[in-house]
């Protein structure tokens, strides 16, 4: 089955079995291996990824479903080498450690700031309840993402 | 730049690997791909104990495109090497299953899907055999596994004379017994490994901790010389203990398909196959009996530790060793006896996690001053003070504590904190009615580094070197798992040369370009290797001053020396290996003398709020001091301490590994579950610094003291919420609700 969609703002068409996963489709068909498969049933985040600017598992989703749609991995987060202020926030806070959870964390980060970006610590907690990380307690996570949230208010 | 004479020790640089982590570049196993590879799956037995009679490939089933391998292909000696010989790498026809989900067979072919379907065509013909399933039925021995007593390792420590006597002249007894459940590593990244052969070389990449390890065992399995077995460390996604051992069985399992299937071939497991199938922390029972006088002094301890080491002896007489040396604690005790014993039993083996045997001790004796402390009505903190080892004193192996004892300090620093108001936004329990709360806390001390004289057998061995374009490279064998490493590396190599951390680049381990510096484990890799890393980079700073020398160069600006060095000769290395600090001696038989060459000591203080109709439990507050010599690297440090704390939270509240006749009856991550952000407290974390002066800068080890004592921590807030005794872990709702119904108070 053919499917379009945009990727990372490109137009893509791709010729794959409708069931395929999209966390397997963005891994294997496009060569995107920032998106992490830590469970593959929708417990631990590794693989969030935007549709429609909304946050979702990946290794949830049938590619057949996005047809029409617009999805971003963690690829696009940085623009032209320049991380994200999330990305940056992480390494200076110390969010990533053995890293196989970050670049999800990175992307549910990115869209709780957008959605909340007044949350506070406990707030964002809830936001990022759907991200499992095994190396940090969460501390330094959380530490960075609400800085990259003081910053936002700082700058307007 | 720098000017030579900075020090980056003390400072959090940026991690070296952070801008690839947070972008998605970072490349785990699973990310690579090779032309032509092939993916793997692995076929387990399904009975917990049998002798296997027969598989059988369904001959309706289309194998054109798939290879097999059983033990018949494996031409060398079927076994995994490790400590003893006795895990075969797949299980022989007719020769004993000992444990569910345990490796019979392997198959790979070019389409996953097609692989994934062949493992229902595969059936196993077994017959079944009385399986042990407990450490009490393994001590009664009526089936047996290993020996004539299925105990694969005891170790006795004994001290002063007069045991009985002094529990006679004992003012108080305090006796306890406590289990301690299996714990999952959860790494986010599941167990992955690709192998392939060139020519009559093996190539493996993969998740791992110590690429030794496996080099080692590919080379016993497949009768192998050093050259031809090459092991590459991928970037890791997280290892706790769990990618210790357990890798080398992967190894094995890649290259015995990419050998027979002429092409490379890649397994990953699915989480499933990960949590049912690999090393676990060994569940622990201990009793424990305090003799203690009028004045609040111990003065005898009898303790009785026995672990469920699963089938196979893996890495478990280490455990075992581990956890009977840290079972008296950082306490002064004249008169003392502990025995502790490994037994076999029908599960899968289970095997390093950070702590390796001494949180489950911990769990007990910190129990036990708790009590104590009750029993003589003493404040629980004032009681741990007047017992605590202080520097001079003697440990329960009689090594005397020379230098680097914080034991106070991590006491005074947690109660100092708990004084302070508890961090704002603290994430407070929905407000219940009578919700019951209580304060825990815990004194516990981690021996840093290989036990007695363990790094003088081993020999760890680094080279700094300036490479051929002139840049400062690290070579070691110690694996980034996430703890840092390579960071804290190139901040120590840097400070020494005088360049900056930008000129200094660990290489990535491969066994055929770094010596072996040991395996990443036993919270060795900053204090130890960092040392060698240390002495290396001098070395190669002396020589690059020599030639500048001898060439009329500047010899203060090392940088420019070694570009000069590049041009003109090409790469220089210096080599150099670990010498323990003098006055270190350890008697194995005897288990008397200096255990650790030195010990991190920490306090943890815990708050917790019980609902009173559900028994949930949350972690309101949780204060936890680490001393840890030197902070290297003081966000790292705080990182390592902070996961170490929230692992051990989770053993002691939520996480749980339930078996049903020897199998993983809950694996998956919706059922064994790990805490997430919500359940995570506000983290109060303090580094204490008392300097080994031995370890790099002072530094000494950090990565597993932080798991061994909040679990007590908790029980002992427990017993103050509920004034109910709770010694088992992990203490769940239904737990909690089973002592509220009458249990032992
Ligand atoms: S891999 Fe998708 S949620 Fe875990
Ligand atoms: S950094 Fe390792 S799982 Fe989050």
């Amino acid at each position: 089955m053919k499917i379009d969609f945009t990727l990372n703002g490109e137009q893509r068409e791709i010729d794959v079995t409708p069931m395929s996963r999209l966390l397997d489709v963005l891994r294997c068909d496009f060569e995107l291996t920032g998106s992490k498969e830590g469970c593959g049933e929708g417990e631990c985040g590794a693989c969030t990824v935007f549709v429609d600017g909304k946050a979702v598992n990946s290794c949830l989703i049938p590619v057949a479903q996005m047809q029409g749609r617009e999805v971003r991995t963690v690829e696009s987060l940085a623009s032209n080498e320049m991380l994200s202020d999330v990305q940056q926030a992480l390494i200076k806070f110390g969010g990533t450690q053995c890293g196989i959870c970050t670049p999800g964390i990175a992307m549910m980060a990115s869209a709780a700031l957008e959605a909340e970006p007044n949350a506070s610590r406990a707030r964002m907690r809830e936001l990022m309840a759907g991200n499992l990380c095994r190396c940090t307690g969460y501390q330094l996570i959380i530490d960075a993402v609400i800085s990259a949230a003081e910053a936002r208010r700082r700058h307007g | 730049m720098t000017k030579p004479g900075h020090s980056f020790v003390g400072h959090s640089v940026n991690r070296v690997d952070g801008h690839a982590k947070v972008s998605g570049r970072a490349i785990y196993v699973d990310d690579i791909s090779m032309p032509g590879m092939l993916h793997g799956r692995t076929v387990r037995s399904k009975v917990a104990h049998g002798t296997l009679k027969d598989i059988v490939f369904d001959a309706a089933f289309d194998w054109s495109d798939i290879t097999t391998v059983t033990a018949k292909d494996i031409t060398g000696p079927n076994f995994v090497a490790l400590m003893e010989e006795d895990q075969p790498a797949l299980v022989p026809m007719g020769g004993k299953i000992m444990h569910h989900d345990e490796p019979v067979a392997l198959i790979c072919g070019p389409d996953k899907s097609k692989v994934d379907a062949a493992m229902a065509h595969i059936d196993q013909q077994v017959d079944e055999l009385p399986a042990v399933l407990s450490i009490d039925e393994s001590r009664a021995a009526n089936t047996l596994l290993y020996g004539d007593d299925n105990i694969f390792k005891a170790y006795t420590l004994e001290k002063g004379e007069g045991l009985d006597e002094a529990f006679a002249a004992a003012d108080h007894i305090v006796e306890g017994e406590y289990f301690t459940g299996a714990q999952e590593q959860m790494y986010i990244e599941t167990q992955g490994m690709i192998a392939h052969w060139q020519d009559e070389s093996l190539h493996i990449t993969g998740s791992m901790q110590c690429p030794y390890y496996i080099h080692n065992a590919m080379k016993s399995l497949f009768g192998l010389e050093d050259e031809a077995v090459v092991i590459s460390q991928a970037v890791t996604g997280g290892g706790f203990g769990g990618k210790e051992e357990y890798p080398s069985m992967l190894a094995a399992h890649v290259a015995l398909l990419a050998k027979k299937a002429g092409a490379p071939v890649k397994i990953i497991y699915d989480r499933s196959e990960d949590v049912a199938a690999t090393t676990k922390r060994h569940p622990c029972l201990v009793k424990h009996r305090l003799g203690l006088n009028a004045h609040g002094e111990i003065v005898a301890a009898d303790v009785d530790i026995t672990f469920d080491g699963g089938a196979y002896v893996t890495l478990s007489p280490v455990v075992l060793s581990r956890g009977v040396l840290h079972s008296i604690g950082p306490y002064k005790c004249p008169t003392l006896r502990v025995v502790g014993r490994m037994m076999a039993t029908n599960t899968p083996p289970h095997g390093a996690y950070r702590g390796f045997g001494a949180p489950q001790t911990t769990f007990a004796y910190e129990r036990q001053i708790d009590k104590a402390a009750r029993v003589l009505g003493m404040d629980p903190v004032e009681f741990r003070l007047r017992n605590r080892l202080n520097l001079g004193d003697e440990t329960a192996t009689g090594q005397i504590l020379k230098n680097s004892v914080a034991s106070e300090k991590v006491v005074r620093e947690v109660m100092a904190q708990a004084e302070k108001e508890p961090p704002n936004d603290i994430c407070m329990p929905k407000a219940v009615q009578d919700v019951k709360r209580g304060r825990g806390f815990a004194l516990y001390y981690h021996g840093a580094g290989f036990t007695g004289s363990g790094e003088d057998r081993l020999k760890g061995r680094v080279a700094v070197a300036v490479n051929k374009q002139g840049e400062f490279e690290v070579r070691s064998a110690s694996t980034d798992i996430g703890q840092g490493a390579f960071t804290i590396f190139t901040q120590i190599a840097a400070t020494t040369l005088g360049v900056d951390v930008a000129n200094v680049k660990v290489v990535q381990p491969n066994t055929k370009m770094v010596p072996d510096s040991g395996p990443t484990v036993a919270s060795r890799t900053c204090m130890v290797v960092g040392g060698i890393v240390e002495q290396a980079a001098n070395g190669l700073k002396e020589k690059l001053q020599a030639y500048g020398e001898s060439k009329g160069l500047d010899c203060g600006d090392v940088l420019a020396l070694a570009e000069a060095h590049a041009k003109d000769v090409g790469e220089l290395a210096f080599e150099t290996t670990y010498k323990s600090p003098p006055g270190i001696h350890f008697d194995d038989q005897t288990y008397r003398g200096d255990a650790y060459p030195c010990y991190g000591w920490a306090a943890c203080l815990v708050d917790v709020a019980v609902d009173p109709d559900t028994y949930e439990v949350t972690v309101e507050r949780c204060i936890h001091a680490v001393d840890v010599g030197k902070a290297v690297h003081p966000i790292i440090v705080k990182g390592q301490i902070e996961g170490g704390t929230m692992q051990a939270l989770g053993w002691a509240l939520w996480e749980s590994v339930l078996y049903k006749n020897g199998k993983v009856m809950n694996p998956s991550m919706t059922d064994c579950i790990i805490p997430t952000a919500m359940e995570a407290p506000e983290l109060e974390t303090i580094i204490v610094e008392e300097p080994y002066p031995h370890g790099p800068h002072g530094a000494k080890g950090v990565g597993e003291i932080p798991m061994d004592g909040p679990a007590a921590a908790v029980a002992n807030a427990l017993q103050d919420a509920l004034g109910k005794s709770f010694d088992v872990v992990p203490m769940l709702p239904e737990t909690i609700a089973e002592v509220l119904k009458g249990g032992p108070a």
